[in-house]
């Protein structure tokens, strides 16, 4: 499978998030000449927008009327694509650990390994994991015969498996499963399913077969003991109970967001939830980490966009004094300065006048 | 001001104003309302302003729309009356409803 290859990659900043904050950092820190290399554990880039609701409107984004979450996200790629920014997708940064002043090295779930000038965390809500379903008792099967995800098929072989769910992992597991469990039952509440058509069709052929079971109702309760499940208890649409034997329960109840690894890198928390930052730079407790959007916290915050944008813009400012310690650090519009031109790869194509009235600025 | 009546598992009942224009999830949260979280804020990409609409009021509200359906999948014992709340808006008709909230939100 993915084979862990330790060669340190290094940069000046790893951005952990790749929601519309942590892309913006890009081009803030880009117009610094600060390399970012992004980390995010969705198969996408854009965080909740691209995940949680492209399709959905956004009314507040100073200048853009009106735009579409995936709309925004997609205006974002290309303003930072003159930065050349590196996306490490499916992946979570597990360990942050400061071995130079500021310099850390960084490690992901997938065995990467990054040495950055500076560190930071755009990570809005923390990052996606599966959901719980709000089954009561369920906390004491998991990993034991209750799973989120399938990481060893073979672990599955020859036992009756309980899958959940009407969205495309339930009914991707369920056609993956099918051939190597001696019994599986697909449950779902109702006859409409989330899942791309071809698939549910490949499950229904399955049904016709005799293969598998398709059921309908919700887990109410789980019976069992010491973690290994003997059977679900699943309540019909009309309220009446009945039971499904199983040996292994697999419910995809969707993502939710947990603040997940931030709590061990040392930083300081507020309600073990968000991190705490200065307002003039949007740094952490600890030096040379800086938190942006969703996940920090200071007076007044407000969870919208553009105040990520703006405390990704303040935070540049500070990185850059870590990344350049010897450089001093100009001030410019990127209206008026030649400079911040050439490194958008505008330079000459604007035609406007020479002087910007101050109203643009 | 519309009113609505919001019951607790355990029967605790709690009628308050509403405006006209919001929603029901807003209307909760606003006056700090238990058994309703709206995790998303209302952009109905969760599951947690789960209610169950009073029967004699569904002709009124109505029934899901098919996406409202699809974020019912993730709710806990979901039936025929459920809804989530922050689809369902505040109009004059609705002066009078009520809603249970679930045991648990998901």
């Amino acid at each position: 499978m993915q084979e862990r290859i330790n060669e340190t990659i290094k940069t000046d900043a790893l951005i952990i998030g790749a929601g519309p904050c942590g892309l913006f950092a890009v081009f803030e820190l880009g117009l610094l000449d600060i390399k970012a290399h992004l980390v995010d554990i969705l198969d996408k880039i854009g965080g909740q927008c691209a995940e949680l609701y492209p399709e959905k409107p956004i009314y507040d984004i100073p200048g853009v009327p009106y735009t579409t979450a995936q709309g925004l996200v997609d205006a974002l790629m290309a303003q930072i694509k003159p930065f050349g920014a590196r996306f490490h997708l499916q992946e979570m940064v597990e360990t942050i650990e400061k071995i130079g002043d500021p310099l850390f090295r960084v490690t992901t779930d997938q065995g990467k390994l990054f040495e950055a000038k500076i560190v930071v965390i755009a990570a809005g809500g923390g990052s996606f994991q599966p959901k719980r379903p709000p089954i009561p008792g369920i906390e004491a099967y998991e990993e034991k015969s209750v799973f989120y995800a399938v990481r060893k098929m073979e672990a599955l072989r020859g036992k009756r498996i309980l899958i959940v769910g009407g969205g495309d992992s339930a009914l991707d597991w369920t056609l993956n499963l099918a051939p190597i469990a001696s019994h599986l039952t697909l449950l779902h509440r109702r006859d409409q399913f989330r899942a791309a058509p071809d698939s549910v069709n490949k499950m229904m052929a399955l049904v016709g077969e005799g293969k598998i079971d398709f059921v309908l109702g919700q887990v109410a309760a789980l019976e069992g003991e010491g973690g290994q499940i003997a059977k679900a208890v699943v309540k019909r649409n009309d309220g009446s109970d009945f039971h499904i034997a199983c040996d292994a329960l697999l419910p995809f109840f969707g993502l939710t967001m947990k603040l997940g690894p931030v709590a061990n890198w040392g930083i300081e928390l507020k309600d073990g939830e968000l991190i705490p930052v200065d307002t003039a730079a949007f740094e952490s407790s600890v030096q040379g980490i800086f938190a942006i959007g969703d996940i920090n916290w200071y007076p007044g915050k407000l969870k919208l966009i553009l105040s990520g944008f703006h405390e990704a813009a303040l935070m540049a400012q500070k990185a850059h004094r870590y990344v350049y310690p010897e450089k001093r650090l100009v001030f410019q519009y990127t209206t008026s300065s030649s400079s911040l031109q050439k490194k958008l790869g505008v330079r000459g194509e604007a035609a406007a006048p020479a002087a910007a009235p101050a109203s643009a600025r | 001001m519309p009113k609505i009546t919001y019951i607790e598992t355990d029967g605790t009942s709690r009628t308050i104003d509403a405006e006209i224009g919001s929603t029901v999830m807003e209307t909760a949260i606003k006056q700090g309302i238990p058994g309703i979280e709206a995790e998303c804020g209302g952009a109905c990409a969760c599951a947690t302003c789960h209610v169950y609409v009073d029967e004699a009021w569904l002709p009124v509200v109505g029934g899901p729309s098919p996406m409202e359906e699809d974020m019912l999948d993730f709710g806990y014992d979901i039936r025929s009356n459920s809804r989530l709340s922050c689809q369902i808006k505040v109009t004059a008709e609705i002066d009078g409803l009520i809603v249970r909230t679930p045991e648990r939100q998901a």
